[in-house]
Protein backbone atom coordinates (compact mmCIF):
# COMPACT_ATOMS: atom_id res chain seq x y z
CA UNK A 1 0.00 0.00 0.00
CA UNK A 2 3.08 2.34 0.16
CA UNK A 3 2.37 3.90 -3.09
CA UNK A 4 -1.14 4.25 -2.42
CA UNK A 5 -1.47 8.67 -2.15
CA UNK A 6 -2.55 9.63 1.00
CA UNK A 7 -4.87 11.66 -0.88
CA UNK A 8 -6.68 10.14 -4.08
CA UNK A 9 -7.28 12.28 -6.61
CA UNK A 10 -11.15 11.96 -8.10
CA UNK A 11 -11.42 13.10 -11.41
CA UNK A 12 -15.16 13.62 -12.18
CA UNK A 13 -15.83 13.13 -16.18
CA UNK A 14 -19.43 15.36 -16.98
CA UNK A 15 -21.42 16.57 -20.03
CA UNK A 16 -24.46 16.72 -21.24
CA UNK A 17 -27.00 13.38 -22.61
CA UNK A 18 -25.16 12.00 -25.92
CA UNK A 19 -22.13 14.80 -25.31
CA UNK A 20 -19.76 11.37 -25.93
CA UNK A 21 -18.49 11.10 -22.17
CA UNK A 22 -18.62 7.07 -22.14
CA UNK A 23 -16.74 7.10 -25.64
CA UNK A 24 -14.25 9.88 -24.12
CA UNK A 25 -13.85 7.12 -20.98
CA UNK A 26 -13.56 4.34 -23.49
CA UNK A 27 -10.54 5.80 -25.20
CA UNK A 28 -9.08 6.88 -22.02
CA UNK A 29 -9.56 3.35 -20.74
CA UNK A 30 -7.22 2.29 -23.21
CA UNK A 31 -4.28 4.75 -22.42
CA UNK A 32 -1.77 2.81 -20.52
CA UNK A 33 -1.52 5.78 -18.33
CA UNK A 34 -4.80 4.49 -16.86
CA UNK A 35 -3.39 1.23 -15.82
CA UNK A 36 -3.88 2.43 -11.91
CA UNK A 37 -7.23 4.09 -11.75
CA UNK A 38 -10.50 2.91 -10.99
CA UNK A 39 -13.61 4.11 -12.39
CA UNK A 40 -16.68 4.31 -11.13
CA UNK A 41 -19.85 4.65 -13.55
CA UNK A 42 -23.23 4.69 -13.66
CA UNK A 43 -25.38 3.32 -15.07
CA UNK A 44 -28.71 5.78 -16.88
CA UNK A 45 -31.45 5.05 -19.14
CA UNK A 46 -31.34 2.24 -21.28
CA UNK A 47 -30.26 -0.82 -18.87
CA UNK A 48 -26.01 -1.84 -18.82
CA UNK A 49 -25.61 0.68 -21.94
CA UNK A 50 -22.75 2.46 -20.54
CA UNK A 51 -21.38 -0.95 -19.21
CA UNK A 52 -21.57 -2.93 -22.49
CA UNK A 53 -19.92 0.16 -24.06
CA UNK A 54 -16.96 -0.36 -21.46
CA UNK A 55 -14.03 -3.66 -21.86
CA UNK A 56 -12.48 -3.05 -18.99
CA UNK A 57 -14.80 -4.06 -15.94
CA UNK A 58 -13.13 -5.71 -13.28
CA UNK A 59 -13.31 -5.91 -9.17
CA UNK A 60 -12.46 -2.36 -9.18
CA UNK A 61 -15.80 -1.03 -11.18
CA UNK A 62 -18.52 -0.63 -9.73
CA UNK A 63 -22.11 0.03 -11.34
CA UNK A 64 -24.17 1.87 -9.47
CA UNK A 65 -28.37 0.40 -10.16
CA UNK A 66 -29.75 3.43 -9.10
CA UNK A 67 -30.30 5.24 -12.43
CA UNK A 68 -30.87 8.54 -11.94
CA UNK A 69 -27.70 10.18 -10.07
CA UNK A 70 -28.33 13.54 -9.41
CA UNK A 71 -31.01 12.09 -7.17
CA UNK A 72 -29.60 10.22 -4.90
CA UNK A 73 -25.54 11.01 -5.15
CA UNK A 74 -24.43 12.24 -1.97
CA UNK A 75 -25.56 8.56 -0.40
CA UNK A 76 -24.86 6.13 -2.97
CA UNK A 77 -21.54 7.96 -4.84
CA UNK A 78 -19.69 8.05 -1.05
CA UNK A 79 -20.41 4.40 -0.14
CA UNK A 80 -19.33 3.64 -3.60
CA UNK A 81 -15.59 5.69 -2.97
CA UNK A 82 -16.14 4.21 0.99
CA UNK A 83 -16.45 0.28 -0.16
CA UNK A 84 -13.71 0.58 -3.00
CA UNK A 85 -11.31 2.47 -0.34
CA UNK A 86 -12.43 -0.24 2.13
CA UNK A 87 -11.40 -3.08 -0.78
CA UNK A 88 -8.43 -1.48 -1.72
CA UNK A 89 -7.50 -1.25 2.02
CA UNK A 90 -7.96 -5.02 2.43
CA UNK A 91 -6.10 -5.55 -0.06
CA UNK A 92 -9.11 -6.98 -2.56
CA UNK A 93 -8.50 -4.95 -5.39
CA UNK A 94 -5.23 -3.27 -6.82
CA UNK A 95 -4.38 -0.28 -5.21
CA UNK A 96 -5.58 2.48 -7.42
CA UNK A 97 -4.18 5.87 -7.53
CA UNK A 98 -6.60 7.48 -8.74
CA UNK A 99 -10.28 7.59 -8.96
CA UNK A 100 -12.95 9.00 -11.77
CA UNK A 101 -16.18 9.07 -11.60
CA UNK A 102 -18.39 9.05 -14.23
CA UNK A 103 -22.15 11.85 -14.02
CA UNK A 104 -24.83 11.32 -15.84
CA UNK A 105 -25.50 13.68 -18.22
CA UNK A 106 -28.58 15.47 -16.06
CA UNK A 107 -26.45 16.01 -12.97
CA UNK A 108 -25.34 19.02 -12.01
CA UNK A 109 -22.21 18.73 -10.70
CA UNK A 110 -21.99 20.40 -7.54
CA UNK A 111 -23.55 17.68 -5.29
CA UNK A 112 -21.08 14.81 -6.92
CA UNK A 113 -18.02 17.20 -5.56
CA UNK A 114 -19.61 18.31 -2.12
CA UNK A 115 -19.98 14.15 -1.91
CA UNK A 116 -16.00 13.90 -0.97
CA UNK A 117 -15.45 16.60 0.80
CA UNK A 118 -19.26 16.27 2.97
CA UNK A 119 -18.08 12.52 3.76
CA UNK A 120 -16.07 11.82 7.08
CA UNK A 121 -14.12 9.23 5.77
CA UNK A 122 -13.74 10.28 2.79
CA UNK A 123 -12.09 13.64 3.16
CA UNK A 124 -9.57 12.32 4.82
CA UNK A 125 -8.44 9.54 1.82
CA UNK A 126 -9.56 11.29 -1.34
CA UNK A 127 -9.50 15.01 -3.34
CA UNK A 128 -11.03 15.99 -6.08
CA UNK A 129 -9.04 16.48 -9.23
CA UNK A 130 -9.67 17.62 -12.58
CA UNK A 131 -13.28 17.94 -13.77
CA UNK A 132 -13.18 16.84 -17.25
CA UNK A 133 -16.49 18.15 -18.85
CA UNK A 134 -17.58 16.88 -22.99
CA UNK A 135 -19.38 19.01 -24.96
CA UNK A 136 -20.94 17.76 -28.18
CA UNK A 137 -20.49 20.02 -30.93
CA UNK A 138 -23.76 19.37 -32.79
CA UNK A 139 -26.29 20.20 -30.22
CA UNK A 140 -24.10 21.83 -27.28
CA UNK A 141 -24.94 25.07 -28.50
CA UNK A 142 -28.62 24.01 -27.91
CA UNK A 143 -27.91 22.41 -24.82
CA UNK A 144 -25.97 25.71 -23.05
CA UNK A 145 -29.31 27.68 -24.24
CA UNK A 146 -31.88 25.16 -22.40
CA UNK A 147 -30.57 23.71 -20.15
CA UNK A 148 -28.93 25.71 -17.17
CA UNK A 149 -26.74 22.46 -16.01
CA UNK A 150 -24.89 22.07 -19.11
CA UNK A 151 -23.64 25.68 -18.85
CA UNK A 152 -22.74 25.03 -15.17
CA UNK A 153 -21.20 21.93 -16.15
CA UNK A 154 -19.10 23.30 -18.97
CA UNK A 155 -17.80 26.82 -16.13
CA UNK A 156 -16.53 24.49 -13.64
CA UNK A 157 -14.73 22.64 -16.13
CA UNK A 158 -10.74 22.15 -15.61
CA UNK A 159 -10.76 20.55 -18.97
CA UNK A 160 -12.96 20.76 -21.93
CA UNK A 161 -13.72 17.93 -24.26
CA UNK A 162 -14.98 19.09 -27.61
CA UNK A 163 -17.00 16.41 -29.51
CA UNK A 164 -17.97 15.64 -32.87
CA UNK A 165 -16.67 18.68 -34.20
CA UNK A 166 -16.39 16.23 -37.47
CA UNK A 167 -19.91 16.36 -37.59
CA UNK A 168 -19.99 19.88 -37.99
CA UNK A 169 -18.22 22.96 -39.91
CA UNK A 170 -15.00 24.53 -39.00
CA UNK A 171 -17.01 27.74 -38.54
CA UNK A 172 -19.76 26.16 -36.08
CA UNK A 173 -17.42 24.49 -34.13
CA UNK A 174 -15.27 27.83 -33.49
CA UNK A 175 -18.37 29.62 -32.63
CA UNK A 176 -18.71 26.89 -30.15
CA UNK A 177 -15.70 27.00 -28.82
CA UNK A 178 -15.82 30.74 -28.54
CA UNK A 179 -19.17 30.86 -26.43
CA UNK A 180 -17.28 28.14 -24.39
CA UNK A 181 -14.78 30.70 -23.90
CA UNK A 182 -16.63 33.16 -22.54
CA UNK A 183 -18.31 30.57 -20.12
CA UNK A 184 -14.70 29.18 -18.81
CA UNK A 185 -11.96 31.07 -20.61
CA UNK A 186 -9.40 29.06 -18.93
CA UNK A 187 -9.73 25.22 -19.28
CA UNK A 188 -7.64 23.98 -22.14
CA UNK A 189 -9.66 22.63 -24.81
CA UNK A 190 -9.44 19.21 -26.68
CA UNK A 191 -11.21 18.47 -30.10
CA UNK A 192 -11.52 14.55 -29.48
CA UNK A 193 -12.31 13.58 -33.12
CA UNK A 194 -8.81 15.63 -34.17
CA UNK A 195 -6.65 15.22 -31.71
CA UNK A 196 -5.74 12.41 -29.34
CA UNK A 197 -6.63 11.83 -25.73
CA UNK A 198 -4.31 11.79 -22.63
CA UNK A 199 -5.58 10.43 -19.91
CA UNK A 200 -2.49 12.28 -18.08
CA UNK A 201 -3.50 15.52 -19.91
CA UNK A 202 -6.98 15.28 -18.72
CA UNK A 203 -6.86 13.95 -15.50
CA UNK A 204 -3.42 14.66 -13.99
CA UNK A 205 -1.87 18.33 -13.55
CA UNK A 206 -3.93 19.71 -11.25
CA UNK A 207 -3.65 22.55 -8.54
CA UNK A 208 -3.08 19.80 -5.68
CA UNK A 209 -0.24 18.24 -8.06
CA UNK A 210 2.80 19.43 -6.33
CA UNK A 211 4.44 19.27 -9.58
CA UNK A 212 2.10 20.68 -11.17
CA UNK A 213 0.81 23.76 -9.26
CA UNK A 214 2.45 26.49 -10.68
CA UNK A 215 1.59 25.71 -14.14
CA UNK A 216 -1.73 24.83 -13.32
CA UNK A 217 -2.07 28.50 -11.22
CA UNK A 218 -0.66 30.32 -14.42
CA UNK A 219 -3.33 28.83 -16.52
CA UNK A 220 -6.03 30.58 -14.85
CA UNK A 221 -4.86 33.84 -15.40
CA UNK A 222 -5.48 34.00 -18.83
CA UNK A 223 -8.54 36.08 -18.99
CA UNK A 224 -7.99 39.75 -18.73
CA UNK A 225 -8.44 42.26 -16.09
CA UNK A 226 -10.90 44.21 -17.02
CA UNK A 227 -12.45 42.20 -20.02
CA UNK A 228 -15.78 42.27 -17.99
CA UNK A 229 -18.92 43.75 -18.07
CA UNK A 230 -22.62 43.02 -18.37
CA UNK A 231 -24.43 41.63 -14.94
CA UNK A 232 -26.41 39.36 -16.91
CA UNK A 233 -25.78 35.74 -17.93
CA UNK A 234 -22.63 33.62 -17.18
CA UNK A 235 -19.34 35.29 -17.12
CA UNK A 236 -15.78 35.24 -16.52
CA UNK A 237 -14.09 38.09 -14.67
CA UNK A 238 -10.33 38.62 -12.94
CA UNK A 239 -10.03 40.71 -9.69
CA UNK A 240 -6.86 41.97 -8.78
CA UNK A 241 -5.59 43.88 -5.44
CA UNK A 242 -1.80 45.56 -4.78
CA UNK A 243 -2.22 45.31 -1.38
CA UNK A 244 -1.67 42.09 0.62
CA UNK A 245 -4.57 40.28 1.67
CA UNK A 246 -6.19 39.74 5.60
CA UNK A 247 -6.80 35.68 5.61
CA UNK A 248 -9.41 36.28 8.31
CA UNK A 249 -11.18 39.28 6.73
CA UNK A 250 -11.06 37.03 3.31
CA UNK A 251 -12.56 33.78 4.91
CA UNK A 252 -15.02 35.91 6.40
CA UNK A 253 -16.30 37.71 3.22
CA UNK A 254 -16.45 34.02 1.08
CA UNK A 255 -17.97 32.23 3.11
CA UNK A 256 -20.36 35.38 3.70
CA UNK A 257 -20.97 35.37 -0.28
CA UNK A 258 -20.79 31.64 -0.78
CA UNK A 259 -24.01 31.34 1.98
CA UNK A 260 -25.79 34.17 0.22
CA UNK A 261 -24.57 33.51 -3.20
CA UNK A 262 -23.17 30.29 -3.90
CA UNK A 263 -25.63 29.35 -6.19
CA UNK A 264 -24.78 31.65 -8.86
CA UNK A 265 -20.67 31.71 -7.97
CA UNK A 266 -20.33 28.76 -10.51
CA UNK A 267 -16.37 28.94 -9.95
CA UNK A 268 -13.79 31.40 -7.62
CA UNK A 269 -10.04 30.64 -7.94
CA UNK A 270 -7.18 32.35 -7.94
CA UNK A 271 -4.05 33.23 -6.15
CA UNK A 272 -3.81 35.59 -3.17
CA UNK A 273 -0.92 37.75 -1.08
CA UNK A 274 -1.66 36.61 2.58
CA UNK A 275 -0.41 39.26 4.69
CA UNK A 276 2.58 37.20 6.76
CA UNK A 277 3.37 34.38 4.19
CA UNK A 278 5.73 34.81 1.49
CA UNK A 279 4.28 32.32 -0.83
CA UNK A 280 0.91 32.72 -2.53
CA UNK A 281 -2.05 30.59 -1.09
CA UNK A 282 -4.13 29.27 -3.85
CA UNK A 283 -8.05 29.40 -3.10
CA UNK A 284 -10.37 27.20 -5.53
CA UNK A 285 -13.81 26.49 -5.32
CA UNK A 286 -16.84 26.12 -6.72
CA UNK A 287 -20.14 27.07 -5.59
CA UNK A 288 -20.65 26.33 -2.14
CA UNK A 289 -17.79 24.46 -2.14
CA UNK A 290 -13.85 25.67 -1.53
CA UNK A 291 -11.26 23.43 -1.65
CA UNK A 292 -8.79 23.37 0.79
CA UNK A 293 -6.40 26.41 0.50
CA UNK A 294 -3.27 25.34 -1.48
CA UNK A 295 -0.06 26.96 0.18
CA UNK A 296 2.24 27.41 -3.16
CA UNK A 297 5.99 26.60 -3.22
CA UNK A 298 6.45 30.02 -5.47
CA UNK A 299 4.84 32.81 -7.41
CA UNK A 300 3.50 31.20 -10.66
CA UNK A 301 4.79 34.54 -12.26
CA UNK A 302 6.17 37.69 -11.80
CA UNK A 303 2.94 39.03 -10.66
CA UNK A 304 2.92 39.80 -7.36
CA UNK A 305 -0.52 40.60 -6.87
CA UNK A 306 -3.57 38.68 -5.49
CA UNK A 307 -6.02 37.94 -8.75
CA UNK A 308 -8.97 35.92 -8.41
CA UNK A 309 -10.58 34.51 -11.26
CA UNK A 310 -14.70 34.40 -10.72
CA UNK A 311 -16.95 32.85 -12.94
CA UNK A 312 -20.44 34.05 -12.17
CA UNK A 313 -24.49 33.41 -13.58
CA UNK A 314 -25.93 36.89 -13.18
CA UNK A 315 -23.91 38.37 -10.26
CA UNK A 316 -22.34 42.34 -11.13
CA UNK A 317 -18.91 41.95 -11.04
CA UNK A 318 -18.23 45.53 -9.87
CA UNK A 319 -20.51 44.76 -6.82
CA UNK A 320 -17.98 41.80 -5.70
CA UNK A 321 -15.15 43.67 -6.53
CA UNK A 322 -16.15 47.03 -4.24
CA UNK A 323 -17.62 44.19 -1.56
CA UNK A 324 -14.40 42.59 -1.38
CA UNK A 325 -13.09 45.63 -1.08
CA UNK A 326 -14.61 47.02 1.69
CA UNK A 327 -14.78 43.82 3.65
CA UNK A 328 -10.12 43.90 3.06
CA UNK A 329 -10.63 47.33 4.39
CA UNK A 330 -8.71 48.38 7.58
CA UNK B 1 -6.49 16.38 16.17
CA UNK B 2 -8.30 16.66 19.35
CA UNK B 3 -10.81 14.13 20.96
CA UNK B 4 -13.37 16.36 20.92
CA UNK B 5 -13.09 17.18 16.98
CA UNK B 6 -13.30 13.45 16.19
CA UNK B 7 -16.24 12.97 18.33
CA UNK B 8 -18.33 15.76 16.28
CA UNK B 9 -16.85 14.34 13.16
CA UNK B 10 -14.37 17.83 12.54
CA UNK B 11 -15.42 20.15 10.75
CA UNK B 12 -13.36 20.24 8.16
CA UNK B 13 -14.17 23.98 6.74
CA UNK B 14 -11.77 25.40 4.16
CA UNK B 15 -10.85 27.93 6.49
CA UNK B 16 -9.94 25.52 9.09
CA UNK B 17 -8.27 23.29 7.02
CA UNK B 18 -6.44 20.27 8.66
CA UNK B 19 -2.45 20.98 8.43
CA UNK B 20 -0.90 18.56 6.04
CA UNK B 21 1.44 19.05 2.95
CA UNK B 22 0.90 21.95 0.56
CA UNK B 23 -2.24 23.30 2.58
CA UNK B 24 -2.36 26.75 4.02
CA UNK B 25 -4.18 26.96 7.38
CA UNK B 26 -3.92 28.51 10.79
CA UNK B 27 -5.24 25.34 12.22
CA UNK B 28 -1.71 24.37 13.14
CA UNK B 29 -0.85 24.25 17.05
CA UNK B 30 -3.37 25.97 19.47
CA UNK B 31 -1.80 29.17 20.07
CA UNK B 32 -1.76 29.87 16.14
CA UNK B 33 -5.53 28.28 16.48
CA UNK B 34 -6.68 30.57 19.65
CA UNK B 35 -5.09 33.71 17.63
CA UNK B 36 -7.00 33.06 14.26
CA UNK B 37 -10.12 32.58 16.20
CA UNK B 38 -10.02 35.67 18.01
CA UNK B 39 -9.00 37.74 14.89
CA UNK B 40 -11.79 35.75 13.24
CA UNK B 41 -14.38 37.01 16.26
CA UNK B 42 -13.54 40.63 15.85
CA UNK B 43 -13.98 40.58 12.22
CA UNK B 44 -17.08 38.98 12.21
CA UNK B 45 -18.05 41.53 14.75
CA UNK B 46 -17.80 44.50 12.66
CA UNK B 47 -19.84 42.99 10.20
CA UNK B 48 -22.32 41.06 12.51
CA UNK B 49 -23.23 44.66 14.12
CA UNK B 50 -24.89 46.05 10.79
CA UNK B 51 -27.42 42.98 11.55
CA UNK B 52 -27.68 43.56 15.73
CA UNK B 53 -25.55 40.16 15.99
CA UNK B 54 -22.64 39.19 18.01
CA UNK B 55 -20.53 36.26 17.98
CA UNK B 56 -18.29 35.41 20.82
CA UNK B 57 -15.95 32.73 21.33
CA UNK B 58 -16.68 29.14 23.22
CA UNK B 59 -14.27 27.47 25.03
CA UNK B 60 -12.22 27.80 22.06
CA UNK B 61 -14.53 25.04 20.24
CA UNK B 62 -17.26 26.16 18.69
CA UNK B 63 -18.42 30.39 18.69
CA UNK B 64 -22.06 31.79 20.69
CA UNK B 65 -24.22 34.37 17.80
CA UNK B 66 -26.46 36.17 19.99
CA UNK B 67 -29.14 38.99 19.19
CA UNK B 68 -29.02 42.46 21.15
CA UNK B 69 -31.89 40.63 23.23
CA UNK B 70 -29.34 37.93 24.09
CA UNK B 71 -31.49 35.06 22.17
CA UNK B 72 -28.44 33.10 21.22
CA UNK B 73 -27.39 29.67 18.71
CA UNK B 74 -23.82 28.15 18.91
CA UNK B 75 -22.18 27.49 15.58
CA UNK B 76 -19.20 24.86 14.68
CA UNK B 77 -17.20 26.80 12.33
CA UNK B 78 -17.75 29.76 9.14
CA UNK B 79 -19.96 27.32 7.07
CA UNK B 80 -22.48 27.59 9.94
CA UNK B 81 -22.25 31.51 10.95
CA UNK B 82 -23.97 33.02 8.03
CA UNK B 83 -27.14 30.89 7.39
CA UNK B 84 -27.51 31.19 11.50
CA UNK B 85 -26.72 34.67 11.29
CA UNK B 86 -29.60 35.17 8.77
CA UNK B 87 -31.91 33.38 10.98
CA UNK B 88 -31.46 35.30 13.90
CA UNK B 89 -31.46 38.18 12.37
CA UNK B 90 -34.71 37.36 10.06
CA UNK B 91 -32.91 38.74 7.36
CA UNK B 92 -30.32 38.07 4.28
CA UNK B 93 -26.62 38.87 5.01
CA UNK B 94 -25.65 40.00 1.83
CA UNK B 95 -22.61 41.40 1.22
CA UNK B 96 -22.92 42.46 -2.10
CA UNK B 97 -25.79 44.84 -0.26
CA UNK B 98 -25.03 48.37 -1.28
CA UNK B 99 -25.88 49.52 1.94
CA UNK B 100 -24.04 47.00 3.96
CA UNK B 101 -20.40 47.97 1.73
CA UNK B 102 -20.94 51.47 2.32
CA UNK B 103 -22.02 50.84 5.94
CA UNK B 104 -18.43 49.05 6.33
CA UNK B 105 -16.19 51.70 3.90
CA UNK B 106 -17.69 54.34 6.58
CA UNK B 107 -16.74 52.30 9.55
CA UNK B 108 -13.29 52.41 8.55
CA UNK B 109 -12.93 54.84 6.03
Amino acid sequence: MDDVPAFTPVNLITGFLGSGKTTLLQRLLDDPAMADTAVLINEFGEVGLDHHLLDRIDDTMVLLPSGCLCCTIRGELSAAIRDLHGRRERGEVPPFRRLAVESTGLADPFPILSTVQADPVLRHHFRWGNIVTTIDAVNGGSQLDRRPESVKQAAVADRLVLTKSDLVTGAQAEALVARLRTINPSAPLVRAAEEPIRADALLAHDLFAASARAEAARRWFTVEEGAQAHGAGVQAFVLALDETVDWTRFGLWLTMLLNRHGEKVLRVKGMLNVEGSDAPVAIHGVQYLVHPPVHMAAWPDDERRSRLVFIVDGLEPAAIEGSLRAFLRR
Amino acid sequence: MCALCGVLGGDGHWTDAAPRPGVFTRNTDGLARRRERMARVAVANRILKLYGLSLSDWQGASFVLSTATGKSELVDNLAHLWAAAEKLAGRPCDPLDPAVIARLRDDHG
